[in-house]
């Protein structure tokens, strides 16, 4: 510890670097072990507590919580909340696929644009990503509207009933969810694409490759960095999303992100919020694991 | 291979259309002249007007803009501060992979989690103090712990590409430890500082997950009084404000590329 260094061209101990390190270390990391770190502890303890007649925790330890949301209740077995977790995992996946599917060409588009209005292009795809998700969200409310088109053909097939809006539905959730989510693919893959070597394409179309060949062997493994980053971008927020089912989905299509919402706001009943909160940390952190296990090198940011 | 190029170009039009469909409708029907309904009934910038007697608003703004720049503030200070701790100080690896991993928890963690256990740990501390009552206290320190996060990656990234030399080359030429960071490093660093601190201004003003769960009676932001009022039902005057929103993103996100486009370049 009291041996001489240089370290950035400076003669100094250990130990007076070590102190001069905890003096720039100490107020960010206190800050964020105190209210990122602890809370998050806290809230594990509190998935573990009860629910007091008025609201309050009951500091007792009960696996109570979790046995509800497995569906163990007064009334017997119900698969409601499992459902509802499943069905946010479903809709992530979903969402995901389809921002895949439709950034590609985006990106494309975009890439092959002179670069003099390139970046002009690639801002009007930074501007949804930036822009708030509330208005985001609500601004479907116009074009789902019984005056609008979309609304009107689809009463002319009778899918709904004429003068009705299309919303709430869970068309409309996903509707919502691709378009909050596409610009979290489409950036990040974006960045592999600009730097795509078209030669590997154009040697793989001399070899007569067919087209999905050509994605697949020339494309794909050139994009994979970010398209990984875009992935995890999109299906983390995605399962835990609450705004987009809330105003697009109302009753009929809830997701994990509204349970817990409502356990926090009207039930009042944090532990099982708590316990919740830790079903979705669980389902997150796993597919990160997955993922993560099938792709070595992914580097977030 | 003129196929595929149109079916790329048709679908990407169309899936740019429909990034911004909705978002034109709600700019276009801020113009309406009329209060209910989506039938175009003439121009009108009544709502625009209407918007600054609405004192229900005006504070949401100042809540907003409060929240944001305190929180910026603070935590490109801290965030900056920690990036350097970290970066510039010889810690053994298990320690660095810890600061990491927490570092990074503000990214991978969803939003409505952290929020849950915002709620959760300030309802324990409102035991010691009412300060941790719901409010706008309570949201900025929340904004300031994830933001913290991001502007400490921003920073440290930064730190890595200006590299050690000029640095070492400064301690050379005998310049003390305050100098070194006053007069080399953080003018080095002064590009990474300002889009951390961007980040984290928009991150703030983006953020309704963690606002909505912290907020109080008298702490509401433009993104929560947006949310109540399309809740109940949606006006032209909503329309008018989510359009001026947009139009503040709009400048903020083109000065952000303007700026880091000045910086790669140079």
């Amino acid at each position: 510890m009291n041996k001489l260094m240089i370290w950035y061209g400076e003669l100094i101990t250990g130990k007076k670097l070590f102190k001069r390190g905890l003096f720039f270390l100490t107020p960010g990391m206190l800050w964020l072990i105190f209210f990122l770190v602890l809370p998050g502890l806290i809230l594990v303890l509190v998935s573990f507590a009860s629910r007091g007649a008025y609201g309050q925790l009951i500091w007792e330890f009960s696996l109570e919580n979790y046995k509800r949301l497995l569906g163990f209740g007064i009334f017997g077995w119900t698969p409601d909340y499992i459902l509802i977790l499943w069905r946010s995992v479903w809709v992530a996946l979903v969402t995901t696929v389809l921002s895949v599917l439709l950034s590609y060409p985006l990106c494309f588009y975009i890439a092959r644009k002179p670069e003099r209005t390139r970046y002009l292009w690639l801002t009007i795809v930074i501007i949804p990503f930036w822009t708030n998700m509330v208005i985001r969200t609500y601004a479907w409310f116009l074009i789902l509207a019984p005056d609008m088109l979309p609304a009107k053909i689809a009463a002319f097939f009778n899918f709904i009933e004429p003068g009705m809006p299309l919303y709430p539905s869970a068309f409309a959730v996903y509707l919502g969810m691709v378009s909050m989510f596409l610009p979290f693919v489409a950036l990040p893959l974006f960045s592999s694409i600009e730097r795509l070597d078209w030669t590997l394409v154009e040697a793989a179309q001399d070899l007569y490759a067919s087209n999905t060949r050509v994605f697949k062997h020339a494309i794909l493994p050139q994009t994979l960095p970010g398209l990984s980053v875009g992935i995890i971008l999109t299906l983390v927020p995605a399962m835990g999303m609450f705004v987009v089912p809330d105003l697009l989905g109302g009753a009929k299509y809830m997701l994990v992100g509204n349970l817990i919402q409502q356990q926090f706001g009207s039930s009042r009943d944090w532990a099982f919020g708590a316990a919740i909160s830790m079903s979705l940390m669980v389902l997150t952190m796993y597919s990160l694991y997955l993922y993560k296990r099938r792709n070595k090198d992914i580097n977030l940011l | 291979m003129k196929k595929i190029n149109l079916i790329v170009n048709i679908t990407a039009i169309a899936t740019l259309a429909f990034l911004y469909l909705p978002l034109m409708a709600v700019a276009f029907f801020s113009f309406n002249n009329t209060k209910y309904g989506l039938v175009w009934k003439g121009f009108t910038l009544d709502w625009y007007l209407k918007l600054f007697q609405n004192e229900l608003i005006l504070h949401a703004a100042w809540n907003t803009l409060i929240l944001a720049v305190v929180s910026t503030v603070v935590s490109t200070i801290l965030g900056t501060i920690l990036a350097i701790g970290m970066d510039r100080f010889p810690w053994p690896r298990k320690l660095n992979t810890t600061f990491d991993l927490i570092l990074h928890l503000p990214v991978i963690i969803p939003d409505i989690i952290f929020a849950a256990a915002m709620v959760v740990a300030f309802g324990s501390l409102r035991m010691l103090s009412s300060v941790f009552e719901p409010g706008l206290l309570n949201m900025i320190i929340a904004h300031i712990t994830f933001q913290t996060a991001f502007v400490a990656l921003v920073v440290r990234s930064r730190l890595v590409s200006i590299g050690k030399e000029v640095e070492e080359a400064a301690r050379d030429l005998y310049a003390s430890t305050t100098y070194l960071l006053l007069k080399v490093t953080l003018p080095l660093l002064t590009p990474g500082i300002v889009a951390g601190a961007m980040l984290a201004f928009t991150l703030s003003l983006d953020d309704f997950v963690i606002s909505f769960f912290m907020a109080g009676p008298d702490s509401v932001t433009l993104p929560l009084y947006i949310y109540a009022a399309v809740r109940r039902v949606v006006t032209p005057q909503i329309h008018a404000l989510s359009t001026i929103v947009l139009l503040v993103t709009v400048i903020l996100v083109i000065s952000m590329e303007r700026f880091t486009r000045k910086v790669n370049n140079k």
